[in-house]
């Protein structure tokens, strides 16, 4: 499945690109995408895993960025 | 301006502005004699106004390593500026915090308003819509009201949905859909579409699409799914920015231990290795390049063009061949009384009445356009009417024998008749065994579109090709005007995506293929870019699309290609400045010419002129 998803506090294009290729590394993810402009997140992945794999990406943003935070509805 | 910061904006200029004046007036001091030379004197008066601007950095380096981000910015930075109190280079050290946020608050103000502009196209949806609810008029928001029902649009709002007038008239300012400034006139009867403004009267409309489904949500969700995909451009400078960062840090660790034990002289090159490690962020290549596609799409789409994508913007770029696909695209798609000859004696008037008379119960294209050319004028009465198939009709008007049709029908009624010099579909008129003259009836090519094909070869287009499916003569005929290099008729939709692969084969740059949109799925997909034109509407044209012109005109797609030229333009500009300056600095570094002002002017002072160089793409006008 795809979805799309909002950050908040995203200020740094090397953090996004940084967030982009640790998120891409989860297990479970099949592609992802981050738009430093758009302020977003598009995730796709095995549809069973997502919880965690949401969890992870969160997870992922905060440590690239402690400032910013993955908005997931 | 100032008022436009955002709070954490303006804290940030406030620290960055008293911590200046610290840092000026200490350097004065100094200059003057005033200050002692002593370090434990010197430090922590500087230490103060470091420490008011770079505080947050420092903490957020800290952070980072506990995370492993070691290549993070921040950390670079604190290690340049410690490095420099180190070296007892006060007054450097602060200057490049203190540039180095200013750096970091100019791209954030820059980046909001690139934002901001685009975000101001999503103001086309309408917050509210006024419905009518057991005979009361209650407000409720677009998404809550569902297909039938009646809502009333008043002079000056948005039309929340897509939907049929039900009664009033107006004029509807479509400029956000398409923008095309002229209104359109609309009564009871038309469709209007979500997005566009009402600028006359009260208007009650019939909702015929839910709001999910209607007009200005599809172009919104298309707006703001092109900002994902990304160019070809911007994921090479991702993946150069991997490995620029490690190898100037590593550089710098090399360039300050060996040549330090061979020489001796730690002091020159420590200077040198921290000039490297400010040089070593690559952001003004990650922040601009992204910022120049995304301004470029948000130009595009103020002019109704909405390219899916920063890729498909670069691909329009590379333009090399551009296929048409002629009804609908080149032509108007529609027929239309081009002229009227009546013989002498005859006023074109009477021609017409006569022909409309004979074709009033028509469903045909050629009857529907001369009962359309005539309007409202009275159309006289016919009786007897008779269809001949591949022929016309014959009908009495008034007690005598009236013929409407080709060729054909004339010369089986011995008739002679006069060929008009125009081309098209000729319709023969006799009356009472008498010609009355001719109606000539085409699908006029569009105006706009000898000038777009024109102006594709301005800008480098190296072929141009006709496809369709007409009749040679048409097709012929069509070609000539616009003036094409390349023409293929009587085609069906297999044939045309065969032409398109052959083309493809051979092309240079990219391909695009402009149709409308509603039988050349395959082909807009098969061509590098696809474009569907007159898409306010049509949902089939939106999804194949990579490209949608919200109107008919192909000039749009010259403007469009202009647009994503002019982005490339500034990318690369980009590119080879920020690497030419950094590789500058980073040299001069190593022969020991560099400082770290200039260090900081490479790394801080370049990302802002590189993000207000991309920002040009959003101001960027696509000359008519």
């Amino acid at each position: 499945m795809k979805r799309v998803y909002n950050f908040d506090n995203l200020d740094c294009a090397n953090c996004a690109a940084k967030m982009e290729e640790k998120i891409k590394k989860i297990p479970g993810v099949t592609n992802a995408s981050v738009s430093f402009f758009a302020q977003k997140l598009v995730l796709e992945g095995d549809e069973a895993r997502w919880d965690e794999i949401l969890k992870e990406a969160a997870n992922a943003v905060k440590t690239v960025d402690s400032d910013c935070t993955l908005l997931v509805k | 301006m100032i008022q436009k910061l955002t709070k954490k904006q303006k804290k940030t200029l406030l620290r960055i502005l008293s911590s200046g004046v610290l840092l000026a007036s200490l350097m004065i001091l100094g200059w003057t004699g005033v200050l002692p030379e002593a370090w434990y004197f010197r430090l922590p008066l500087f230490l103060t106004p470091y420490g008011i601007v770079g505080w947050d950095v420092l903490w957020k380096a800290i952070r980072g390593i506990r995370h492993g981000q070691v290549f993070d910015e921040t950390f670079l930075m604190s290690i340049a500026t410690i490095g420099a109190f180190c070296i007892e280079e006060y007054p450097e050290a602060v200057f490049v915090m203190l540039f180095y946020q200013l750096g970091e608050l100019l791209q954030n103000i820059a980046v909001g308003k690139s934002r901001d502009s685009i975000a101001s196209l999503a103001s086309m949806r309408a917050e509210e819509a006024h419905v009518f609810r057991g005979g009361e008029l209650v407000t409720v928001s677009p998404e809550e009201v569902s297909v039938e029902e009646v809502i009333l649009v008043r002079p000056g709002e948005r039309i929340p949905l897509d939907g049929v007038v039900r009664d009033g008239e107006s004029e509807l300012d479509l400029s956000s859909l398409t923008g095309e400034s002229m209104p359109q006139a609309v009564s009871a009867g038309n469709c209007v579409y979500s997005g566009a403004i009402n600028c006359g009267g009260v208007l009650e409309i019939i909702v015929t699409k839910p709001y999910e489904e209607s007009t200005v949500a599809k172009i919104l969700e298309l707006v703001e799914s092109s900002a994902l995909s990304k160019s070809k451009a911007e994921g090479a400078v991702t993946k150069f920015a991997k490995w620029y960062t490690p190898t100037v840090v590593i550089a710098a660790l090399l360039l300050f231990a060996i040549p330090s034990i061979i020489t001796g002289d730690v002091l020159r090159w420590l200077r040198t290795a921290l000039v490297f490690l400010v040089v070593s962020c690559p952001c003004a290549l990650l922040i601009s390049i992204p910022l120049a596609y995304f301004g470029g799409l948000g130009s595009v789409s103020r002019q109704g063009i909405l390219v899916k994508g920063a890729n498909h913007l670069e691909a329009l770029s590379e333009l090399d061949t551009a296929v048409f696909d002629k009804t609908g695209t080149l032509t108007e798609g529609k027929f239309r009384v081009f002229a009227i000859r009546p013989v002498d004696g005859v006023e074109e008037d009477q021609l017409m009445e006569l022909a409309a008379s004979a074709e009033k119960q028509s469903n045909h294209p050629v009857a529907r356009a001369i009962l359309e050319a005539l309007g409202d004028k009275p159309v006289p009465d016919a009786d007897s009417l008779e269809e001949l198939p591949g022929r016309g009709i014959s009908a009495a008007c008034e007690g005598k024998r009236l013929l409407v049709g080709n060729r054909r029908l004339m010369e089986e009624n011995q008739i002679a008749v006069v060929q008009p010099e125009e081309f098209g579909t000729l319709l023969y008129i006799a009356f009472d065994g008498v010609f009355y003259g001719s109606i000539v009836i085409t699908d006029a090519v569009k105006e706009s579109a000898v000038f777009a094909l024109s102006e594709l070869r301005r800008e480098g287009v190296r072929k141009i090709v006709m496809l369709t499916g007409d009749r040679l003569e048409t097709a012929d005929r069509v070609a000539k005007i616009v003036g094409v290099d390349d023409y293929h008729a009587e085609l069906l939709p297999l044939d045309k995506v065969r032409h398109v692969e052959a083309l493809l084969s051979e092309k240079r740059g990219t391909l695009l293929f402009a149709g409308d949109g509603v039988n050349d799925a395959p082909v807009l997909a098969l061509a590098d870019v696809g474009v569907a034109m007159g898409a306010i509407g049509s949902d089939a044209a939106i999804e194949a699309a990579d490209v949608v012109l919200m109107d008919d005109d192909p000039q749009k797609i010259s403007a469009a290609v202009r647009i994503a030229r002019f982005t490339k333009r500034i990318v690369r500009q980009n590119i080879a400045f920020a690497l030419a300056v950094k590789f500058v600095v980073l040299l001069l570094g190593v022969i020991g010419f560099s400082n770290l002002f200039v260090a900081t002017f490479a790394d801080v002072g370049v990302a802002v002129i590189a993000v207000l160089n991309a920002m040009r793409t959003l101001a960027y006008k696509a000359k008519k």
